[in-house]
């Protein structure tokens, strides 16, 4: 789960991370007492959206930047107007954007240097890994690719927590001097204890600065959380916001069902993740292009199967519908009812290509055949594949 | 032989007291796999009963073992507390920990690595499938089942597949059982990010199993975990190689159902993976209907049948 800059701010200052002083607007009234909490003087003005490249974003009524800096909190006010309830377009939104809800006011600094500054999980050695560069405010991919000495990396023992050599690490990697180190080890550790506290999946500090007078501080912040472990965090938990997420994937969500979005014509109904992924890429591989990833999971009932129909028809581009299902366990009769019963409720007009398999299957495939529908049966998944890009072309 | 179970394995179910576990258990002991105990704590007396069969069940893995000499348990727990179950397994010496739970928090799976680190215990999963060694009866019965696949697609005979996915697995299998060809035995590995065994772990098992002939490797997007396989295979391994990579039209950045399904840099994609096995000898498989077909033209190559 992601969250927002001013969001993950908050939890920063809760954890002893120094930030640059910030307050959020959700409204125009709300710029006046926010920009009150702020001193006099350089203001940032930054769009609170989960996506980045916000600062090289455009909106769709033609205002650029999605983040400004403002030489007086009066101009500071008068460009959150410009970005308030206005549509964001950065390279990570695509085309369609998104909606500005909250403009978020902050103290600009002064930037002696900039830094990077990560945590996440190092999957090759299942622990958590800080990851520090000296090339800050740049994409990290690409310093990883060009300059890859200009990355220093610890892995951190979850047995025994940050150990203060690694700090010492870190800190000789990025040369600051001794002033400066005092801050960031403080910086570091306070970072490290709350990714472990809060069951963050990453937290990218992008730029770190430093400040003439000595200061470390974050002043960007990207923060996301482990799903599976939000039930034993409702404070974070709380901080979703619905706003940023695919309605259809909210949606599907509440029927256990896993649905993404894709900008293709034939959408897919599998159980399975592995074998929903593989769908998706046999349909590219047939020359078609799939609209959805949709999982409806190992144990899939009637009721989700008719969810997951009504949730792929809320997609106008989808021409045509491939259900694939491997009913290891599952009987595929049961889902050939849910097919039959969604198509009927639905009113489908659109072709619909099933490729059942496994336990029960006969008796699945006759329940298709006798329902009078037009359910064209494919025997293999290349097969099914093949007779949907067909349909759909 | 076959590797990590045999039909001889003894196992006990954490969480057969839920309709999860318990169903998968019936499952298990129609199949012909010796489900000697069950644990669910707070409920240790009772008896587990399917047909001819009286499971006991115990408060704790330890007393379960100790009464029924169990080797191996399969977790059915829920999320929030299969990271305990799978440390009590651990403790209480057994062979070979199997868990299916979907959904337990990463940090609970980081601690866990690392205590079991240097243990006696091999863990499977967790987010898998489990694993089957098929048996010489009717559809296939007679062999080990652990988890959650439908034991009824296998067949014995002398092929190894290790998947991250379960209905991918399926697949693979029944694709071979349709050409009469065997299994020595099919593991899922499990599809979350952090896991106790890792393909290359599986395909050196695989290797060092003489009733092994021939592999399916069947992969993901995200992680490095395919790649370092397929350059230990290239070095090390003689026996015909199948693979499959799946999520070559997944979208960057964008979680694809298993947690560890999920693009991060230019190295973990389906095309870099793909290129990797082409590069360490490994037969591709243009699609998942191909899976079975691959196999069949590696062991071609090589001249060796495995049906």
């Amino acid at each position: 789960m992601n969250i927002h800059e001013y969001q993950a701010k908050a939890l920063f200052e809760k954890y002893g991370v120094p930030v640059p002083k910030g307050a959020p607007a959700k409204t125009h009234e709300e710029f006046v007492t926010a920009l009150a909490q702020l001193p006099e003087g350089p203001t940032m003005v930054k769009s609170q959206i989960h996506a980045g490249g916000r600062g090289k974003g455009t909106f769709t009524n033609g205002f650029k930047g999605g983040v400004k800096f403002c030489k007086t909190k009066a101009e500071a006010r008068d460009i959150a107007a410009k970005m308030l309830g206005n549509t964001l377009v950065t390279v990570q939104t695509g085309p369609a954007g998104r909606k500005v809800q909250t403009v978020y006011f902050t103290t600009a600094s002064d930037i002696k240097k900039e830094y990077y500054l990560a945590i996440l999980l190092d999957r090759a050695s299942s622990r958590p890994v800080i990851v520090a560069s000296t090339e800050g405010g740049m994409e990290i991919e690409k310093v990883a690719h060009e300059t890859p000495e200009k990355i220093f990396k610890v892995l951190v023992d979850p047995a025994y927590g940050l150990a203060d050599f690694q700090v010492r690490q870190l800190i000789a990697g990025l040369g600051l001097n001794a002033a400066e180190a005092k801050g960031a080890a403080k910086l570091i550790r306070n970072l490290y204890g709350m990714f472990w506290e809060t069951d963050a999946a990453m937290i990218e500090v992008n730029p770190l600065i430093t400040t003439p007078s000595g200061e470390v501080l974050a002043l960007d912040a990207k923060v996301s959380f482990d799903s599976n472990a939000l039930f034993r965090h409702p404070g974070i938990s709380a901080l979703r916001d619905l706003n940023e997420e695919d309605p259809k994937e909210i949606e599907a969500s509440k029927f256990n069902l896993s649905y993404i979005a894709l900008d293709g014509n034939i959408a897919c109904l599998v159980n399975g993740a592995g074998l929903a992924m593989s769908t998706m890429d046999i349909i590219k591989h047939y020359g078609g292009n799939p609209a959805n990833f949709l999982d409806v999971g190992g144990g899939a009932t009637k009721e989700q199967v008719v969810a997951a129909f009504k949730i792929i028809l809320g997609d106008a581009n989808v021409k045509g519908i491939f259900v694939n299902i491997f009913g290891g366990i599952m009987d595929c009769n049961v889902i050939a009812t849910g097919i039959v019963e969604a198509v009927r409720e639905v009113g489908l007009k659109l072709p619909l290509v099933v490729r059942l398999e496994g336990n029960n299957v006969a008796a699945g495939k006759a329940t298709l055949g006798s329902s009078g529908l037009t359910i064209v049966s494919g025997d293999t998944m290349a097969d099914a594949a093949q007779k949907i890009v067909k349909l759909v072309a | 032989m076959a590797i990590l179970i045999t039909p001889e394995t003894k196992i006990l179910v954490q969480g057969i007291t839920g309709d999860f576990g318990g169903r998968h258990a019936r499952l298990s002991l129609d199949y012909g796999t010796k489900v000697v105990a069950g644990v669910t704590p707070g409920k240790g007396g009772q008896v587990f009963e399917h047909e001819q069969h009286r499971v006991p069940i115990f408060n704790s893995v330890h007393e379960a073992v100790a009464a029924t000499r169990a080797t191996v348990s399969v977790v059915f727990v829920p999320p929030p507390f299969a990271g305990d179950a799978i440390l009590e397994g651990v403790d209480a010496g057994l062979d070979l920990v199997v868990a299916i739970t979907e959904g337990i928090p990463v940090r609970d799976m980081i601690r866990v690595k690392r205590a079991i680190a240097g243990s006696k215990t091999r863990l499977l999963g967790p987010n898998c499938p489990g694993v089957v060694t098929p048996g010489t009866g009717p559809q296939s019965t007679g062999g080990c089942r652990i988890g959650i696949a439908p034991g009824y697609i296998h067949r014995k005979g002398h092929v190894g597949v290790v998947s991250r996915s379960g209905t991918l697995t399926y697949e693979a299998v029944y694709q071979l059982t349709t050409r009469n060809i065997g299994q020595s035995t099919c593991v899922g590995i499990g599809g979350d990010p952090v896991n106790g065994t890792s393909h290359l772990d599986v395909i050196r098992m695989f290797n060092a199993d003489p009733e092994t002939h021939g592999i399916i490797l069947i992969g993901e997007i995200g992680g490095n975990a395919e790649v370092e396989a397929a350059r230990w295979i290239k070095t090390n391994v003689r026996k015909p190689v199948a693979g499959f990579i799946a999520g070559a039209t997944a979208p960057a950045g964008r979680r694809m159902g298993h947690a560890g399904a999920i693009v991060g840099g230019a190295e973990d994609t389906a095309a870099a993976k793909i290129a990797v096995f082409k590069e360490c000898g490994i037969e591709v498989a243009a699609t998942p209907s191909d899976m079975a077909d691959a196999l069949l033209r590696a062991a071609k190559a090589k001249g060796i049948t495995l049906g």
